[in-house]
């Protein structure tokens, strides 16, 4: 078959692929001066006109942070951003509050379309509620009124600040405290909005809540923070999408995300992130910085479900603190590179509890010459009796320029737990396609479907109408692969 | 030979499944012990095996003279009861012959016998799986590892005819087998009877008790006997199913 | 030279015999430690293991002898070279009649040419300690084409109290030979002594080396060892890692593959009770093309022990069509033991086949069950299965009057048997 098309041909058009989200909004924009001191942080504050005790909340941070040092240990090169030459607060110019979808920025309503998630049709056909936010200030939240009639508060992390501050100063920081690591201590000291969810005890929350982050101004950084809360007994499913347009800079983004998973109760936090990755030849993109951390009391369950396929360099570790007896903590990830992209990313399961189990499922690709790593770390402490774990981690290589990393560290002081963990680095298997192609699939859709296939027990995790937004995002790799 | 008095017995979990069993097992004879899913069958197995999770709450277990429950599981073993696992375990890295010569000693040493020489032991490793038709080399392998199901159950045959035990409890031997291997499994067995053991068969079919003729057929079903008859119960059941017995103590 | 006393490194050397003449080797490693600092566990290689206790005390290069009688091993027929605290004793020393192989002492080797051979070797704090101070050595050479017709042994004792033994060997196979070592340490009356050795060498186009080590130090001595060995295309390398000895160990091995069509294997038994520290650094680098690894550790942990296991594989860029296994298998016996297992896998080529695994429990329930229920003790039982367990690295050590020696060492020091 002379135009059968093989994995140089995949890999090529992967290097090929361009970003399909790359555009800039053109709504005004109120940016604060480039530059971080306290008075950058008060100013900050002040414009959100916060209460005292957050500001002092922040400026402890900042003064923290000023005592940190970059960390250096991940498997990713990249020149240290200046973070005097970032501007930490860039709001969309209308500093009024939106009542309803209708008040909404028309231009801002085609961004969200660009983006392909027309808020109006996703509030009819999926029942998602969508929490909107720009360049860190939160523009939107829909289905406000169904959610309050439970008792539930979704809403835009300033606005519980100021009508929910006792929920906001009982839970915030104690998760990701702002000593923590660099990146999350600079997020503490100038956030500027993030979302904010609480669900009451025993409530199942009836849709998926959602969010949309997007880093929209130029030479800005975004510093969102969210918090979840599920009380006693209650359940959320909770999704997250970012992108970022194109621009020949880097952006920093630096999140932190807080779980807290009281007795009885779950939650699930679906990300699908695809920050701007930089241009083919390694140019621009978003350094994605993320502190994501949930912790579980009795019986709680939390899981992470992430489709990475955006950001120049990724540094992102959601994690689990089992503290409470039986409770579980999961992680399923995919994460594709591909140029210049690097990404060092996987999870972290502490083990404080009895009969606490945790999984770990990871499947990296890579393409182009990017590098790929998986650090994990499962550590069961003395006091966690009968714990469980179970790692995968497969890492799949498209391109022979490319890296694929497998770093886990296992950690147990338990003699009753039980932990496996396992890792393959391979190429897709010409013996794969060969199969295929002899059932009568072209090289293509084997590909397709290999990779698919490859991923499947990850997007499986994700509500539906999500893992079709991932899966479409994963096939951008893929189409046009006809040679 | 065996006598089980109103045994009462519960998982860790505090759920009771054996809720006042009795039983009665004679040298030479052999008994069936059938019932639907969930009756208790393999509990009882477990149970009488030493088995860890189980609590007996009540009852006594007689093993010609001695208290069987008092026992650990390898002191029972000692004593002459065999346990043919329903699902028999892989033993990673551990021989099949090392691990039985380990077992033979243990057991000769507490009954005061002398160790068994080497080369008794490889002749009657040679008739015991000759027995069986096991291969000879899946003695050499590791314990279950890499066996096929039914390679694993003629495996706890070939144990079985090793350690020549009083009592023998076959716990769903033949589930999983083709017709070949069940044949052979039921040669086996039928070749180790004697007036002076006894077995316990603990099926949910009547196929294997046309190749093992029990003596007494016993319904098992909500953690009690709760109707013994002859091997023709056992056609009855195939026939009918497990509900009418119900039926008929309901009236 | 005055001494810097704010140095740990110069303070842990202060009571070291100085050498008597200070070759380049030497000398450049001297230099090299000048600023250098003991790693403490915030350095990645060194995160699950604290040397801090252990290079604060003082330890001296102290010549003495020993009886070696209850080291040798029976049948073992080998070349006997026997070092006690880091220096070569000729006397207990025997070199049988053997065309294959020539045996020298590091410090009458050709200054130049033994700089050239070590030369580009990757060095830590302790093999540079190793080598501006090393006492005694040999260097081993095994002919073009030959089989070396005994296997080596060197047998390393530590004998009395703070003592440190540093000494250094290099194995050279030359194309296309073959050659077994055997390496054995050992101690007496030897509390708060230390193991500093190096062993190093080059594995040349088709030559086939096999090295087993087995330490059994006593457990109030700690041991350090850096491996490294570089093998050229077509070669055979295997190493078997023994160690149930000494309070605190770390195995250092690196292979640098530098040819195509290598294979390499490592593998590795550690059993650890009381307080004792385990640890195994490995690292295999492969350069080039169609070579295949194998790495498998298993660790047995009892009492307060900790075992830590930290594989790396690196494949590099254009290193095509390398299959590389890594496995790492506890098993705990004890609440209060521990193990840190970190294998790793970096790959910078795509056709790639690698794989590792790593897994940390305890004895499997069910088995020991099935075991009890055919009327074996519940002690007996966990011997067996702990035998069962570690027994495929044993069956590595094909020589079989060591391997009769090691069954020896479990049944005395764990009553364990196989």
């Amino acid at each position: 078959m002379s135009n059968t098309y093989t994995e140089e041909d995949l890999a090529k058009n992967l290097q090929e692929q361009e970003y399909k989200y790359g555009f800039t909004s053109d709504f005004k924009s109120d940016t604060i001066p480039v530059g971080l001191n306290e008075d950058v942080i008060r100013l900050i504050s002040s414009k959100k006109e916060e209460p005292l005790w957050l500001l002092e909340k922040r400026l402890q941070a900042y003064r923290a942070w000023t005592t940190m040092v970059e960390p250096d240990w991940a498997h990713v090169n990249y020149p240290k951003p200046d973070f005097q030459a970032i501007s930490y607060y860039s709001a969309p110019g209308q500093t009024k509050k939106y009542e309803s979808w209708d008040d909404v920025d028309p231009e801002m309503k085609e961004t969200m379309k660009k983006l392909g998630i027309s808020m109006e049709e996703q509030q009819r056909l999926t029942g998602t509620a969508v929490d909107f936010v720009v360049d860190s200030v939160s523009v939107a939240t829909s289905f406000k009124k169904k959610l309050g009639e439970l008792g539930i508060i979704f809403c835009s992390f300033s606005e519980a600040v100021e009508n929910h501050p006792e929920l906001v100063k009982k839970y915030m920081g104690t998760v990701v405290p702002h000593t923590d690591n660099f990146y999350a201590a600079l997020n503490s000291a100038v956030f500027t909005d993030g979302s904010f969810c609480y669900i009451p005890k025993g409530v199942r929350c009836p849709m998926e809540l959602s969010t949309y982050f997007r880093i929209n101004e130029g030479g800005t950084g975004q510093f969102e923070r969210t918090l979840v809360v599920a009380d006693e007994g209650s359940y959320v499913s909770y999704l997250e999408g970012c992108t970022a347009p194109m621009r020949d800079e880097n952006q920093l983004h630096a999140a932190v995300v807080e779980l807290v998973s009281l007795d009885n109760a779950e939650i699930k936090y679906s990300t699908v992130q695809n920050w701007y990755p930089g241009d083919k030849n390694g140019v621009g993109g978003v350094f994605n910085f993320v502190t994501k951390r949930g912790l579980c009391e009795k019986n709680a369950k939390i899981s992470w479900t992430q489709v990475e396929t955006g950001s120049a360099v990724t540094w992102k570790y959601p994690s689990c603190i089992l503290k409470g007896d039986n409770s579980i903590g999961e992680f399923y990830s995919v994460a594709v590179t591909n140029h210049f992209q690097q990404a060092d990313t996987g999870s972290k399961m502490i083990h404080l509890g009895k009969n606490t189990s945790s999984t770990i499922i990871s499947k990296g690709i890579s393409a182009g010459q990017s590098q790929n790593a998986y650090r994990g770390l499962v550590q069961i402490h003395a006091s966690a009796d009968n714990a469980r774990n179970r790692s995968e981690c497969d890492s799949l290589l498209l391109s022979d320029r490319s890296g694929a990393h497998t770093f886990p560290y296992i950690e147990c002081k338990n003699s009753t737990a039980k932990i496996e963990h396992e890792a393959t680095t391979s190429k897709i298997g010409e013996d794969q396609i060969f199969y295929c192609q002899q059932r009568g699939i072209d090289s293509e859709k084997a590909i397709g479907l290999i990779v698919n296939g490859y991923c499947k027990e990850v997007l499986n995790h994700m509500p539906m109408e999500f893992a079709v937004e991932a899966q479409k995002l994963l096939e951008i790799s893929l189409e046009n692969s006809v040679g | 030979m065996l006598t089980i008095k109103n045994l009462h017995a519960s998982v860790e979990e505090g759920q009771e499944i054996l809720k006042g069993l009795n039983l009665e097992v004679k040298a030479g004879e052999v008994h069936a012990i059938m019932g639907p899913n969930g009756s208790g069958k393999s509990t009882l197995a477990s149970v009488l095996a030493g088995k860890d999770g189980y609590e007996v709450t009540e009852g006594s277990v007689d093993f010609d003279g001695v208290d069987l429950l008092d026992l650990e599981a390898e002191d029972r073993a000692k004593e002459g009861m065999f346990l043919a696992f329903q699902y028999p375990v892989e033993i990673p890295g551990v021989s099949n012959v090392n691990f039985l010569r380990t077992a033979m000693n243990e057991i000769r040493e507490y009954r005061n016998e002398d160790k068994m020489s080497a080369k008794d032991f490889l002749a009657k490793v040679k008739e015991a799986s000759n027995l069986v038709e096991l291969d000879n080399k899946l003695a050499s392998r590791a314990v279950n590892v890499g066996f096929s199901g039914g390679e694993k159950k003629r495996n706890e045959i070939f144990q079985m005819a090793m350690l020549e035990p009083k009592l023998a409890i076959l716990d769903e031997t033949d589930s999983g087998l083709d017709i070949d291997a069940l044949r052979i499994v039921s040669e086996g067995v039928n070749k180790l009877r004697s007036k002076d053991n006894a077995v316990i068969l603990i099926t949910h079919y009547q196929r294997l008790l046309e190749y093992i003729k029990p003596d007494f057929v016993h319904v098992l079903s909500a953690g009690k006997i709760i109707k013994t008859g002859g091997k023709e119960l056992a056609l009855e059941l195939e026939e009918k199913g497990y509900d009418w017995i119900n039926e008929e103590i309901a009236q | 030279m005055e001494l810097v006393l704010d140095n740990k490194v110069l303070e842990f050397v202060s009571d070291f015999k100085k050498p008597e003449t200070i070759s380049k080797v030497r000398k450049q490693a001297l230099d090299a430690l000048n600023g250098m600092d003991f790693p403490t566990t915030r350095v990645e290689d060194w995160k699950y293991t604290r040397v801090g206790k252990y290079v604060k005390k003082k330890y001296k290069q102290v010549q003495a002898t020993a009886n070696v009688e209850d080291y040798t091993i029976a049948d073992l027929n080998a070349h006997q070279l026997v070092f006690v605290n880091g220096y070569y004793d000729e006397s207990l020393s025997t070199i049988k009649e053997d065309d294959a192989i020539s045996v020298h002492k590091i410090e009458e080797l050709d200054e130049e040419y033994y700089s050239d051979i070590v030369d580009g070797t990757s060095e830590n704090v302790f093999s540079l300690i190793n080598k501006a101070y090393q006492t005694g050595g040999v260097f081993i050479q095994v002919k073009k084409n030959k089989k070396a017709n005994f296997p080596i042994h060197f047998l390393h004792v530590l004998e009395g109290e703070e003592v440190i033994a540093n000494a250094r060997h290099f194995v050279h196979m030359e194309t296309g030979s073959k050659a077994e070592v055997v390496a054995t340490y050992h101690s007496n009356n030897s509390e708060n002594s230390f193991t500093n050795v190096v062993l190093e060498g080059h594995v040349e186009s088709n030559a086939s080396l096999t090295i087993n080590k087995l330490q059994s130090e006593a457990k109030n001595v700690f041991h350090i060892s850096n491996e490294l060995f570089v093998q050229d295309e077509s070669s055979n390398f295997l190493i078997n890692t023994i160690t149930t000895g000494a309070l605190m160990t770390r195995n250092g091995l690196e292979v640098i593959v530098e040819g195509e069509n290598c294979h390499t294997e490592m593998n590795g038994a550690y059993l650890g009770t009381e307080k004792q520290h385990m640890d195994n650094h490995t690292l295999i680098d492969q350069l080039y093309s169609n070579c295949t690894s194998s790495e498998s550790y298993k660790g047995v942990m009892d009492g307060k022990s900790v075992g830590v296991f930290n594989g790396k594989v690196i494949v590099r860029q254009d290193a095509q069509k390398i299959a590389a296994y890594q496995s790492n298998k506890n098993i705990l016996l004890s609440k209060t033991a521990s193990v840190n297992s970190k294998p790793e896998l970096e790959i910078y080529a795509d056709d790639v086949r690698c794989s590792h695994g790593s897994t940390i429990g305890e004895l499997d329930e069910d088995a020991i069950f099935y075991l009890r229920a055919r009327g074996i003790s519940a002690a007996s039982a966990k011997q067996l299965l702990v035998a069962g367990f570690i027994g495929d690295v044993l069956d590595k050590v094909e020589n079989e009057a060591l391997r009769t020696n090691i069954d020896e060492l479990f049944l005395n020091d764990f009553g364990w048997k196989f």
